[in-house]
């Protein structure tokens, strides 16, 4: 039983086609690296998953369960989209934490308005998963006191705290200055191994060929290559994936 | 004397308080629901309500008091403020809120459309509802970054106050004013402004209260 299945999802913009045809499975505790270019349609992928964005074509499962069907209007009721997209987490490429909340009240809020325990297991629990990403001496802290970095740890740990089946990261670096992306990384990777399935968008080609089970290539709304970081980093069998990663090497 | 003109100028002062307190909790809800009315998806809606924002906005607060409080009279036949002064301070009352309704209105929508749109995909992703994203994500950002132009707005409205007596509402300046009438003396008119210094003095100092409470985080 695959965790994620995604079947020919397409998204237009007006007349731009941003997502064409996409179909991909994943299994439970895989790590997917999506790499590519700007504007290849990598972020509308991810809001599409996390209902953001309601695509044109295609179909969403997760467990097996048909979450999204574009041919079914009956499985796009605002009232279910909501418990639906609590299977997906999305982490974003700029933290967007609730400035006027301490750390510990932005990774508890969200567990307590959907009163997903009592009051001292979400507190509990908030504390254990700032713990998890190393904040523990900054529960009382505000965002704006912290780092980029630990801003973005911070956002993981929230997003941890619905424990979704799939966690979405976009970019989750690259709003960071380049001696704050390890620490991130580092946190990201320690996830793999427990339950955690991720997905995760990024420019970071080695952390996507070390801690990925699955790399995606994106080109143009496609996916253009799929396979396994050797697969993907060794032998590229598009044209397009081999120019793009020889660009990216040539950017380092 | 002294004692006889503070007690008609406290008296005066109170009145003009009545009316500054009664107009603050009327607008304040309303302006927030016209807010959302002008920012509503529904374009009918959106473009009526806009345009009884421009039209209380572009008008004197003057000539909505006469022609709120006459116009059912004239038109209709028919006052419905009822008679005397107690229909004159309802009227009063009525038109204050409308127009600080609209103006506030316009400073909320001004805060509310500056937040992120971030904050509310934050509070999508989470599972919240629409009305948890609003009351527990965005006001208080909102109440924060329009401190500074309500408390002018406020400000405003405890001076505009005075106009109440365009329908013969009894007011501070009205029991000031009218010692120069009856015993030629103009310092009671004098004392008139230092009442509305100092209570505007303690809604600034108020303000900058607030404000401050609300530094402890940026964004
Ligand atoms: N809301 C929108 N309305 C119109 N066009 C959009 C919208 N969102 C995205 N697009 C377009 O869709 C295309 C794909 O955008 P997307 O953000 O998914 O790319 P991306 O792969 O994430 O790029 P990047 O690496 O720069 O983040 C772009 O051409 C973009 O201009
Ligand atoms: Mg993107």
């Amino acid at each position: 039983m695959s965790v994620l299945k995604v079947e020919n999802i397409s998204k237009n913009f007006g007349s731009s086609e941003v997502l064409r045809d996409i179909s991909f499975t994943l299994e439970k505790g895989d790590v997917l690296a999506i790499i590519g270019s700007s504007g290849s349609g990598k972020t509308t992928l991810l809001r599409c998953l996390n209902f953001l964005e309601t695509p044109d074509t295609g179909r969403i499962y997760v467990n097996d369960e048909l979450l999204l069907d574009c041919a079914d209007k009956t499985t796009m009721r605002e009232s279910e989209i909501r418990t639906k997209r609590l299977h997906f987490g999305l982490v974003f490429q700029n933290f967007n934490l609730f400035p006027q909340y301490n750390i510990l009240k932005n990774v508890s809020l969200a567990p307590s308005l959907l009163k997903l325990g009592t009051p001292e297991e979400i507190d509990t629990n908030a504390k254990k998963l700032i713990e998890r990403v190393g904040l523990s001496d900054k529960l009382d802290s505000y965002p704006c006191q912290l780092s980029g970095g630990q801003q973005q740890r911070v956002a993981i740990a929230r997003a941890l705290a619905l424990n979704p089946d799939i966690l979405c990261f976009d970019e989750p670096t690259s709003a960071l200055d380049p001696e704050l992306t390890g620490e991130v990384l580092k946190v990201i990777k320690g996830l793999k191994g427990s339950d955690s399935t991720m997905i995760v968008v990024t420019h970071e080609m080695e952390f996507a060929k070390n801690v990925a089970d699955k790399v995606i290539y994106m080109a143009d709304g496609i996916i253009e290559e799929m396979g396994t970081p050797d697969e993907i980093f060794n032998n590229p069998k598009s044209d397009k994936t081999r120019a793009f990663l020889a660009k990216s090497l040539e950017n380092l | 004397m002294f004692e006889t003109v503070m007690q008609a100028l406290l008296e005066g002062f109170f009145q003009t308080l009545h009316i500054f307190i009664l107009t603050l909790l009327g607008a304040l809800p309303i302006g927030l629901i016209i807010a959302f009315g002008s920012m509503s998806k529904f374009k009918p809606l959106r473009y009526l309500v806009r345009t009884i924002v421009w039209v209380v906005r572009g008008t004197p607060l003057m000539l909505q008091l006469i022609a709120i409080y006459y116009g059912p009279g004239l038109i209709f036949d028919n006052n419905f403020w009822g008679q005397g002064n107690e229909g004159r301070f309802i009227a009063v009352i009525v038109a204050f809120i409308l127009n600080y309704a609209c103006y506030f209105s316009e400073i909320y929508r001004g805060g509310i459309e500056s937040i992120p749109k971030g904050q509310y995909e934050a509070g999508q992703v989470l599972g919240m509802t629409k009305p948890q994203i609003f009351f527990k994500i965005v006001l208080m950002q909102v109440v924060k970054r329009i401190i500074p132009p309500m408390s002018n707005e406020i400000i405003t409205l405890v001076k505009d106050t005075s106009l109440s007596r365009v329908i013969a509402v009894y007011e501070i300046i009205w029991a000031g004013q009218a010692y120069i009438k009856s015993d030629g003396i103009i310092w009671p008119l004098f004392f008139t402004g230092v009442f509305y210094l100092v209570f505007n003095g303690l809604l600034t100092l108020l303000f900058g209260f607030i404000e401050k409470k609300l530094n402890y985080y940026r964004g």
